[in-house]
């Protein structure tokens, strides 16, 4: 459908990737509410998946007393949804991450402050 | 000598006189170059005749009604700050109520007044106009008496200085501004159902009893008594909504669906915005009137659910989100506090962790939810706060790109799963919190593309002042934003524990109450 | 069948409104809130401005009702001598 208007309506979407300093990824963890919601952080494409983990992820996630227990080999990724296998080695470019990809991880075992999903 | 006397007009002849008998119709223009805008949203009007404002209000004895609020208002005001008003809540934690309103609401007054001017012009009916005439001057005193009754508080309290600069740029306050926005750059009939219906008829009566009858409950006779003028005038702009959507669909079948179309969206844009109000009920009332949920059990289920039944007579449903908002209600507030208490250094009011005691009024109002997936959450973060530890989350949030909330609403039958919703439009990504947010971007895609999201904003490099510079060593992209807001560190912001409004409250109260 | 529903400020005038309200209308029940008063009818509620003149003591123009009003429901008919809220057709 379309907007109803008097006269052309396209307008540049103001979010497009070239904005910005690097292409943006949300990364939720599931189970953990104490953080509100999903983070938004621009990450440049050449990152080491691995190293997102344990530098941009811990700065954000570190607070929670369950971030320090998490075992990276048995977290369960998705992207959009669906499950999906990160390659920890590999950059997040070649990891196949674009520009506002939505991904999320499950620590099975950790169910967040006195098992709340907190 | 013979003396005839007229006999006095009765209300329905006054109002045909004063209103539609003032029209004319024009003879060197086309009707359709004088109301451009009446066709394109595919609405048809067959009778302008047909719409009458049950109230039949004139416009002399609007003014005359209208001098007379204003006079009890500013009598009142007189009183609360004569007799140092303000020192009479029931604690300070109160008075974030009135900066959340401040920012969040006044200045959709003002809009509220713009928009209804510019329908005004457009609607060719005299009923219509004249009525949406009465409702943009009322929207203007609204604004006007509020920024006035505020100003009050302004003088003692920190947080209300910059609130007109802080609307436009504020993450929180996009909520607001971006809804009234929408509605704005509707056509004229898609507004008066936006506003003039969906949340006005619908959604206001949420907003009275919490706030109003909060201020009055919690000894706010300044915020009680513009809040109360103002709303003597939103029973009349209730009753507008209600006629116009009935003229609408009573006009022409083609126009129920989509009357309908905008029934679901504008319930759910409105809905979204009361988020804010249910955390004031439930969370920032130091004494509270009732909680959320039985708010929206008598004025959102029964009332509505009550205008629905009585709608469906046109063919029109409820709207299409109402059941998962009725099933929210456990959840609501709940969520919406924790958001501001995780980004409470980023908001120019103070957030606190309820009390033992108020933990426990939580459980009782919320007994299937608050104990099983909250208490334990604001308990961790209240003891936290103790040990000199308090949560400030600094990173910032994924936002829904419709109603720019960040993305804290959990699925309607899992309150432990965070509800993501996308969809893919020429080659991007945009994200929903919700099945109604993506519903309302899938339907007009090209509108909100052009979301301003405050997140987004602030990495693209647009939140800084003219003076910051981001190769500078120690540069620090969430101060500078602060700073853009003209948000004053450690005075507007971070936990009531330890504020000068904190500190100030208890010292004048003192004052007040000892020699 | 639906309630309708009216609210007013807590004051004078309108104690006198809320008592004419309840003597024409034996169906209606008040709900009693901090500032204001809240009452509800089944189907539908006529507020008379004889009665409330009575009650008043005084002249009084049902107009008068904007100054103190503060929430409703339900379709409204309004003449000079009755206001009602009714969801009939």
């Amino acid at each position: 459908m379309a907007v109803a208007a008097v006269k052309t309506y396209e307008f540049s979407p103001k979010d497009s990737q070239d904005k910005f300093p690097a292409p943006l990824l949300y990364i939720g963890w599931e189970d953990h509410l104490l953080f509100c919601a999903p983070f938004c952080v621009p990450l440049p494409p050449p990152m080491i998946f691995g190293d997102m983990l344990k530098g941009p992820l811990a700065g954000m996630f570190g607070y929670h007393p369950e971030f320090a227990k998490v075992d990276w080999d048995k977290a369960e990724w998705f992207k959009s949804g669906k499950p999906w296998k990160p390659d920890y080695t590999k950059s997040l470019a070649d990891n196949g991450l674009k520009h506002k990809d939505v991904i999320r991880f499950r620590t099975p075992g950790l169910t967040g402050i006195k098992g709340s999903c907190s | 000598m013979d003396m005839k006397v007229a006999k006095k007009l009765g209300l329905k002849e006054r109002y045909n006189l004063m209103t539609r008998d003032l029209d004319w119709e024009p003879s060197y223009q086309a009707k359709e170059a004088i109301y451009p805008f009446l066709e394109y949203e595919g609405i048809k009007i067959h009778d302008w005749s047909k719409f009458e404002d049950p109230f039949r209000l004139t416009m002399d004895a609007y003014w005359k009604y209208q001098a007379e609020k204003e006079r009890k208002l500013y009598a009142i005001l007189d009183a609360f700050n004569q007799s140092n008003g303000h020192l009479g809540v029931t604690d300070a934690r109160y008075i974030n109520n009135l900066k959340l309103f401040l920012t969040g609401v006044t200045p959709l007054e003002y809009m509220a007044h713009r928009g209804f001017a510019h329908v005004g012009r457009q609607l060719a009916g005299a009923g219509p106009r004249v009525a949406c005439l009465m409702q943009s001057l009322d929207e203007i005193r609204h604004a006007q008496t509020q920024i006035h009754s505020m100003s009050n508080y302004n003088k003692y309290y920190n947080g209300f200085q910059n609130w007109r600069h802080q609307h436009d740029r504020v993450w929180y306050l996009s909520v607001p501004k971006s809804f009234f926005d929408d509605a704005v750059t509707s056509g004229p009939f898609e507004f008066m159902v936006a506003i003039g219906f969906a949340f006005e008829y619908v959604l206001t009566n949420l907003l009275f009893v919490p706030f109003i009858s909060g201020a009055a409950y919690n000894g706010d006779m300044g915020a009680m008594a513009f809040g109360f003028s103002a709303q003597s005038d939103e029973s009349r702009h209730m009753t507008l909504g209600l006629e116009m959507i009935k003229f609408l669909l009573e006009q022409d079948p083609a126009n129920v669906p989509i009357v309908q179309r905008w029934l679901d969206k504008w319930f759910w844009r409105g809905y979204r915005v009361l988020t804010l109000v249910a955390m004031m009920q439930d969370y920032m009332l130091p004494k509270r009137v009732m909680s959320w949920k039985e708010a929206w059990e008598i004025y959102a289920e029964q009332n509505g659910g009550a205008l629905f039944a009585d709608l469906a007579r046109y063919g029109i449903k409820p709207p299409a989100g109402w059941v998962q908002a009725c099933k929210d209600k456990d959840h609501l507030s709940h969520q919406a506090w924790a958001v501001f208490y995780n980004y409470g250094a980023a908001a120019p009011f103070h957030t606190w962790t309820p009390s033992a005691e108020e933990m426990d009024w939580l459980s009782s109002k919320y007994p299937d939810t608050f104990d099983k997936y909250y208490r334990p959450r604001y308990e961790h973060w209240a003891e936290q706060a103790k040990e000199g530890n308090r949560f400030y989350n600094g990173t910032l949030p994924m936002l829904c790109t419709t109603c720019q909330i960040p993305m804290f609403f959990t699925e309607p039958d899992d309150p432990t799963k965070i509800c993501y919703r996308e969809s893919d439009y020429k080659g991007d990504k945009y994200h929903f919190c919700s099945d109604g947010c993506k519903d309302i971007f899938d339907h007009e895609p090209e509108k909100y593309i052009q979301s301003w999201l405050p997140v987004h904003q602030i990495y693209q490099g647009n939140c800084f002042g003219p003076d910051a510079d981001p190769t500078s060593p120690d540069f620090n992209p969430l101060m500078e934003v602060l700073k853009w807001y003209k948000l004053e560190f450690g005075q507007d912001n971070l936990d009531y524990e330890g504020s000068p409004d904190k500190k100030n409250f208890e010292a004048w109260r003192a004052q007040a109450t000892k020699n | 069948m639906s309630n309708v529903f009216i609210a007013f400020q807590k004051n004078e005038e309108t104690r006198s409104i809320i008592e004419a309200i309840l003597a024409d209308n034996p169906n209606a029940t008040v709900d009693d809130q901090p500032g204001m008063v809240r009452i509800d009818a089944p189907n539908t509620m006529t507020i008379k401005r004889e009665t409330v003149e009575e009650v008043m003591g005084r002249r009084f123009n049902l107009q008068e009702l904007h100054i103190n009003l503060i929430t409703l429901t339900g379709h409204i008919d309004e003449t000079d001598d009755e206001f009602t809220l009714s969801w009939k057709h």
